[in-house]
């Protein structure tokens, strides 16, 4: 593999002569580099998108009889006559908020950009194995994209049965306004959705596997590469279950199949539906379902594992560990789906099972927190945004992974399964940690990507207010839901039992609509540093790693000449060896000079 | 007044923003810097600190939602075997508050003391495997014990003996009502099915079964104290999960099938009532309802009614579009009082043929069957909106 890499350095200089057009360089790029910052900037629209619908449903929480002017803007008379939301268009709020950010965000927008940019830069490739292949799963996710937004847009609204869409509410225009066209194009959006991470993914592996370039053995991979590796097999191992989902479900939808549904009596008639279940669905849903979690977290670890490493100016701790956790969690995760079905009627048995396995994730999850807070230990720590935010996502990655002990324990998962509790978890462990993780990546390679640097202040700025914002949402949120109130209600006016948590729902999103409009300091950093930031120096953090030896100005085929050979592993850090506080791997061992780690 | 309030939060924004780049630009001042965007020591030094405010903050925060919403979280559980998850719960709750509180000060005060300097070398500590089995071995040790406790009142709260003494009682989910189908002094339901619902027999019973005969449809739960329920549970149109919190109950109710769930309540409605947490709770619900109640007065609408508790059965699985609003009231009476109470209800069966009746006396058409059907339709309709 290694010979190929030179081979592959003459081709390339003819390939140099190309002219680009606009369209060729922007638009319909095989370039990676390019293809990750399309990657992006979609996500980060999708996610302006999701954001501000969360917030929209958090006033609604919070205020439910008030009505709001921006309601009726942003939703229309017939969503929010005289601005008062309605039942239905909550519910499509609810639902697409979490499509969008599970997919469309922390999915393509995280693992689409940091694989693209960072696969081929750090195991010294010149692209990815198929640049057209990878051109094409952009330009599909940007279709679904589309698809998605425009099914905001229909008549009978967007769909509304949850981000889990479980049948039959899915399946049946009358038992939901949304599980009409508007539950089609989810359907048709997220199959689109999954062809491209397919694409992606089965390039990610392939490239990772064989364009190492001579001396990137598996074990001097830097562990952002791991992660991203690893989180492209989990997503070919379980995407595809999800797509067969989704065709049975547009079977039993359209064509009268009964794979999901039986004995079912809605609107005054017996439907013809017999023999099939919902909880088949559950089981095909979370069978990615749950896998899909660790495809959002892992790349957003493996990115921070790189970022803490090289601001501590130390090694990682524990590489090998930390190798051995990524790979233990994602076996792990495919055998835990049915901790999310603990009482769906599937038999107690199997739920003593996913029990086992279930918490069993706990144990390399605990070591990778360990690993990352000894790797801080007499460190000389540079705290740049990018670091901060690392040092975030350890943080809330450990508050959210407690309070998972609670939930995968099927005992306990009885009395908080589907209330506000789990949310609470599932927001820290994976939403904030990954975004956390998707932002710190933004920061450190804002360089690699655009050739400048984000400002820092803005940075701190946007940190300490996301940081307490985070906490002020979801710590509170933890009680109410250990005090009974179900998720995706639309208010909870009709039960005065919970009326002395209403309090506790004003200052939540209190919290929120701080948090959002802070985001917009990002925003602002993020484009006006792509075209007014300050000119970046070729290793700006003074890291180990490849991508840093490739010219500011993105070229094709990312070295201008000969790729690079790698004589160590990526975290030489401080080495008592050399002078320098930092060795990249592509520094030879002095003679006499001991590998230092195992 | 909310545009207002809009208003105003937005304008503290900006200044908040506007002063901590301030203080932010200010650690730059006599430092050389040529603002390349990467943390100088002034910078190391000022976020240092933030990190240790911010355990500070992640600390006091904590202590105070203890203690300001702690009182808010389900207390004593009203079922016999609500004592066992409660005891669990409390178990991993100390363990989990052990783990975050140690970690969140490693982390955090890590970063503080460790905080960059021009002259500080970091130590070169790649691995030790010591201290990876140590953290690896721990949890899995604690873990195991949690496991194991876990699934013992797992299999204790889910599998119920087929010759236990339990009452057998059906729930039934519609959207967005719950019904109760008792299965009268045979103790066993009467089959039933979508198939049959028909007019008055809305949940579908076999007419015909001999089990049915005595089976009662109710749209108020009452159980009795003391004696171990079975719930049967069906649903007719989309999945509804049966919640009932106080019991530390739940289980999905999936068309097609039937799922059950069994506990013993322990104490009836009157005496949860009487417990003093319960007392305290609803007062201070009754004072927030007050409060509320002035100001619709005020604005000329009806003030809200004084809330008294009641055990609640709520759809915890989302449903359709008035899902936030399917629930049913559960009474648990003394047995005696639950045997009084169930004694002159009617059975489905003589309800139906009452109903059959009345439509063929006034019109005695043919087909009203159906139109009867659609009718109750209509009639479900408009009770959801």
């Amino acid at each position: 593999m290694s010979a190929e890499g030179h081979d592959h350095t003459i081709d390339h200089e003819h390939e140099h002569h190309h002219k680009d057009t606009f369209i060729t360089k922007y638009i319909f790029s095989i370039d990676h580099k390019m293809i990750a910052k399309q990657y992006l900037i979609t996500g980060i629209v999708m996610g302006v998108i999701g954001v501000t619908m969360s917030l929209l449903f958090r006033m609604q929480l919070a205020w439910p009889e008030e009505s709001f002017k921006i309601f009726n803007i942003l939703l229309g008379d017939k969503w929010a006559p005289n601005g008062v939301m309605t039942n239905d268009i909550y519910l499509s709020l609810v639902t697409i908020h979490g499509t969008i950010m599970v997919f469309f965000v922390l999915t393509a927008g995280l693992s689409g950009t940091f694989s693209n940019l960072l696969i081929p830069l750090q195991i010294g490739a010149r692209d990815m194995a198929s640049g057209f292949m990878n051109m094409i799963s952009y330009w599909l996710f940007f279709l679904s994209s589309v698809i998605m937004i425009g099914s905001l847009f229909v008549e009978s609204g967007p769909a509304n049965a949850g981000w889990t869409i479980y049948p039959p509410l899915s399946a049946l225009p009358q038992s939901i306004s949304g599980s009409g066209l508007g539950m089609t194009l989810w359907l048709v959006s997220m199959a689109i959705f999954i062809a491209s991470s397919l694409m992606g993914s089965l390039n990610y592996v392939v490239t990772v596997i064989n364009l190492r370039t001579k001396g990137m053995s598996m074990t001097r991979l830097p562990l952002t590469i791991w992660a991203l590796f690893v989180t492209a097999i989990i997503g070919i191992v379980s995407f595809p279950v999800l797509l067969s989902a989704a065709l049975l479900l547009i079977f039993d939808r359209s064509f009268g199949t009964s794979f999901f549904l039986s004995d079912i009596y809605i609107a005054g008639e017996v439907l013809h539906y017999q023999g099939g279940s919902p909880v088949l669905f559950e089981h095909l849903f979370w069978f990615l379902g749950h896998p899909e979690v660790y495809i959002v977290i892992l790349p957003a670890l493996g990115i921070t594992s790189e970022i803490i490493a090289t601001n501590s100016r130390k090694p990682i701790f524990g590489y090998r560990a930390m190798i051995m956790s990524i790979i233990a969690i994602a076996f792990l995760s495919t055998i835990v789906w049915g901790h999310h079905m603990f009482i769906s009627g599937m038999n107690p048995f199997l739920g003593s099972v996913f029990t086992f396995t279930t918490l069993l994730i706990a144990i390399p999850s605990a070591v990778k927190a360990f690993n990352y807070i000894t790797t801080l230990w007499k460190g000389n720590l540079q705290l740049n945004p990018a670091m901060l935010f690392s040092i975030g996502l350890v943080s809330t990655f450990i508050t959210g992974g407690l309070t998972g002990i609670i939930l995968g324990d099927s005992t306990l998962d009885i009395n908080v399964h589907d209330t506000y509790f789990v949310v609470a978890h599932f927001h820290l462990v994976m939403g904030i940690s990954a975004l956390y993780g998707m932002f710190a990546g933004i920061y450190h390679w804002f360089p690699k990507l655009f050739g400048r640097m984000l400002n820092k202040n803005l940075g701190y700025v946007h940190f300490w207010v996301t940081a307490v914002c985070a906490y002020g949402v979801f710590f509170p949120m933890h009680f109410i839901g250990l005090a009974g109130l179900p998720r995706r209600y639309y208010t909870n006016t009709n039960f005065p039992l919970f009326d002395d948590l209403q309090n506790v729902n004003v200052l939540i999103t209190v919290f929120a609509l701080i948090g959002g409009a802070f985001q917009l300091v990002f925003l602002y950093n993020f484009f006006s540093s792509i075209f007014y930031g300050k000119k970046a120096v070729q290793n700006p953090w003074k890291s180990n790693t490849l991508e840093w030896t490739t010219p500011v100005e993105h070229i094709h085929g990312n070295w201008p000449g000969e790729i690079p050979e790698v004589h160590r592993w990526p975290y030489d850090y401080t080495n008592p060896a050399h002078d320098v506080d930092f060795v990249p791997q592509t520094v030879p061992m002095k003679e006499g000079e001991e590998v230092l780690h195992h | 007044m909310t545009s207002l309030l809009v208003i105003i939060v937005l304008v503290l924004l900006a200044v908040a923003l506007w002063q901590l780049t301030k203080i932010f630009d200010l650690t730059q001042v006599g430092s050389n810097s040529d603002r390349s965007e990467i943390a100088t020591d002034d910078d190391n030094n000022v976020q240092g600190y933030l990190m240790f405010g911010f355990l500070a903050f992640i600390y006091i925060f904590s202590i105070y939602g203890l203690f300001k919403w702690g009182p808010l979280v389900l207390h004593t559980p009203a079922s016999a075997h609500g004592g066992e998850v409660d005891n669990l719960m409390n178990i991993t709750w100390v363990l989990i508050f052990i783990v975050q509180a140690i970690t969140q000060v490693l982390l955090h005060y890590f970063a503080f003391k460790y905080r960059g300097k021009k002259d500080q070398k970091a130590l070169y500590f790649a691995d030790n495997n010591k201290l990876e089995a140590i953290w690896s071995v721990i949890p899995a040790v604690v873990l195991a014990g949690l496991i194991l406790y876990g699934l013992y009142a797992w299999t204790n709260i889910m599998f119920v003996d087929e010759d236990e003494d339990t009452v057998v009682i059906e729930l039934y989910a519609q959207q967005f009502n719950w019904k109760a189908r008792y299965s009268g002094e045979d103790n066993v339901l009467g089959k039933a099915n979508v198939r049959f619902i028909e007019g008055a027999n809305s949940v579908g019973v076999d007419l015909a079964d001999p089990y049915a005969q005595d089976d009662i449809v109710v749209t108020e739960l009452h159980i009795p104290k003391g004696k171990k329920i079975l719930f049967k549970m069906r649903s007719q149109d989309v999945l509804h999960s049966a919640y009932m919190p106080h019991f530390r109950a739940q289980m999905n109710c999936v068309p097609g099938m039937v799922t059950q769930f069994a506990f013993e309540p322990i104490y009836t409605t009157a005496e949860y009532r009487e417990l003093p947490f319960m007392v305290e709770k609803v007062a201070n619900i009754n004072a927030l309802r007050s409060k509320k109640s002035l100001e619709l007065v005020a604005k000329g609408e009806t003030a809200l009614d004084p809330y008294t508790f009641d055990y609640l059965l709520l759809c915890n699985k989302i449903c359709g579009a008035s899902h936030y609003n399917m629930q049913m009231k559960i009474i648990v009476d003394t047995p005696e009082d639950y045997k009084a109470w169930l004694k002159d209800k009617a059975t489905i069966v003589s309800e139906v043929k009452a109903a059959m009746a009345e439509p063929a006396a006034t019109d005695g058409a043919s087909g009203t069957d159906s139109i009867k059907t659609k009718d109750t339709a209509a009639v479900a309709i408009t009770a959801m909106k």
